[in-house]
């Protein structure tokens, strides 16, 4: 078997929402404390609801196929609803990670939430 | 799809005339070296004829070869071997701080019962400050071990040198590991002057299953396979005798070949070196310039990772490896990179090519020309380099900068500590 799942290996090779908002109303930010990755999440909110969500990462192949679907399922859901995504989720809708590149996934979530808690921050 | 194997260093592909010497050993000659009938004395001489072969590649004597399964228990035979047969004059031993993982366990494991490891450290190119040498050698050291090259770096230390340091300061003995050098440029152990030399057939187009160590005449050693009377009792277990003819093969290959590939591989290194940093900005290579093995490529490319870069690379039939954190299982940095001082942000984007005789110019074109766009492909969904170009200065990355401590509580991989 291959090391990473068709899915994993999907979101890597052809990452969906990769880029910047240059007017976004949250980011995030977030250091991968074990092989020092990072990933920083944008995101654009209209009436409480996730409109626009975009990633940049610096990280290993599951990182970034993390992010690709994190920004995936984060876009149109409102902001308890992105709140809710977690790690596992993430995980699973990749068709699962291999052990030790399961933290890799802790960060997609946590800079997702990161950047809406910045953007309830600002008191809009 | 072209499929391109740059990953010789962990492994290189047989050579057809290996495959040849060893087959008649599975079907025909399947007798134990030590059944006295017919059918045993057969395989006994294909293992004694090798190793009068094996011992020609590296100019030693046939008795002073131990055949054993891999690079890794010669490693362990010379270091626990030695270390165990010489406690009685002395507990110090010394090691590279970029020895193979195998050199740098076996002398972990030496270090709980009781002994005193020094781990030399290197300069930034990976070579052997000797005068930490010196300074580290005492009078109860018995043994120093340092590689001749390193496989991941390409660097080449220079053996000689180092052996008459240890000789005239010390009553040590020298062990080298020369897997990575050993088939790809000459080693005479006589020369060098080292009481232990590892070697290995995978490297050098022979099969996986047999290395050896080679043991000056009148060193002590204590086995660390206990059983029958094979290798002298020095390595008991039944001999590998397949796996063993195909190392004398690929001995006899190298031995008439090993100058000319060189030389090949050395131009195909070389080009890739020039050509690279010309099309990718921000890339550093690893390792000495000029004690370098043939066929070793090693850069840094900042801003991106590591395992990202070979993954795409793999998906256009390219294999290469990597020292960057996210590549390794133990999600920690080549150690060999830590202890050159590479910038941990910097090393997380290595990329190691190594070559062999069978990769040809149109690879290393077709690898200068699909490579910068994988890198650009990172780089544009990089936070480090889009920060770069935003500020010109450098983000901080790499273990330990945790943007925020309470998001990883879940990790199970920091739960296992
Ligand atoms: S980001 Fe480093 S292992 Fe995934």
């Amino acid at each position: 078997m291959a090391f990473y799942s068709e899915k994993v290996m999907d979101h890597f090779a052809n990452p969906r929402n990769v880029g910047e908002i240059k007017d976004a109303d949250g980011i995030g930010e977030v250091g991968n404390p074990i092989c020092g990755d990072m990933m920083t999440f944008y995101i654009k909110v209209k009436d409480n609801i996730l409109e626009d969500v975009k990633f940049k990462t610096f990280g290993c192949g599951a990182a970034i196929a993390v992010s690709s679907m994190v920004a995936e399922m984060a876009k149109g859901k409102t902001l308890d609803e992105a709140m809710q995504l977690t790690n596992a989720q993430v995980a699973e809708a990749l068709g699962g990670l291999p052990p030790n590149k399961m933290h890799c996934s802790n960060l997609g979530a946590a800079a997702l939430h990161k950047a809406i808690e910045n953007y309830k921050s600002k008191g809009k | 799809m072209k499929q391109i194997y740059f990953d010789n260093q962990s492994n290189t592909k047989i050579d057809e005339n290996v495959f040849k010497a060893m087959k008649p050993y599975f079907l025909d000659y399947y007798g134990n070296p030590q059944s006295i009938y017919s059918l045993g004395s057969v395989s006994k001489n294909a293992v004694e004829e090798a190793r009068k072969q094996v011992a020609t590649l590296i100019n030693i004597k046939p008795e002073e070869i131990i055949f054993t399964s891999c690079a890794t228990e010669s490693n362990n035979l010379a270091l626990k071997g030695i270390a165990d047969a010489y406690k009685k004059s002395g507990k110090h031993i010394i090691v590279s701080a970029i020895e193979h993982i195998s050199i740098l366990n076996a002398a972990r494991r030496l270090e709980k019962d009781g002994f005193e490891i020094t781990y030399l450290p290197v300069d930034k190119e990976g070579n052997i400050f000797e005068e930490e040498l010196k300074k580290s050698l005492k009078n109860d050291t018995i043994l120093v071990s340092i590689q001749t090259a390193n496989p991941e770096v390409g660097t080449i230390q220079n053996i000689k040198k180092l052996v008459s340091i240890v000789k005239s300061q010390s009553k040590a003995l020298f062990h080298t590991d020369a897997v990575s050098a050993c088939g790809t440029i000459p080693i005479d152990a006589a020369d060098f002057g080292v009481d232990a030399l590892t070697f290995s057939a995978s490297v050098m187009y022979g099969p996986k299953g047999a290395a050896a160590l080679y043991l000056k005449k009148g060193v002590k050693i204590t086995p660390q396979i206990e059983g029958g009377v094979q290798e002298n009792s020095k390595r008991s277990g039944t001999e590998n005798v397949a796996a063993i003819a195909g190392f004398a093969k690929a001995c006899e290959i190298a031995k008439s070949e090993m100058v000319k590939n060189a030389e090949k591989m050395r131009n195909l290194r070389d080009k890739l070196i020039s050509e690279l940093p010309k099309k990718i900005p921000y890339i550093y290579l690893n390792g000495s310039k000029k004690n370098r093995l043939p066929g070793n490529i090693n850069f840094s490319i900042e801003f991106v990772e590591g395992e990202a870069l070979f993954l795409l690379l793999d998906a256009k039939g390219i294999m290469a490896a990597s020292g960057s954190a996210c590549a390794n299982k133990n999600l920690k940095i080549s150690h060999v990179l830590t202890a050159m001082n590479v910038d941990v942000a910097v090393g997380q984007g290595s990329i190691l090519f190594t070559l062999s005789k069978y990769n040809s110019e149109e690879e290393i074109d077709y690898l200068i020309e699909e490579f910068p766009p994988v890198v650009q492909k990172l780089r544009d969904m990089s936070p480090l380099y889009s920060h770069f170009l935003k500020t010109g200065s450098r983000m901080k990355a790499g273990p330990g900068t945790d943007y925020d401590d309470n998001d990883h509580e879940h990790c199970d991989i920091c739960d296992e500590k």
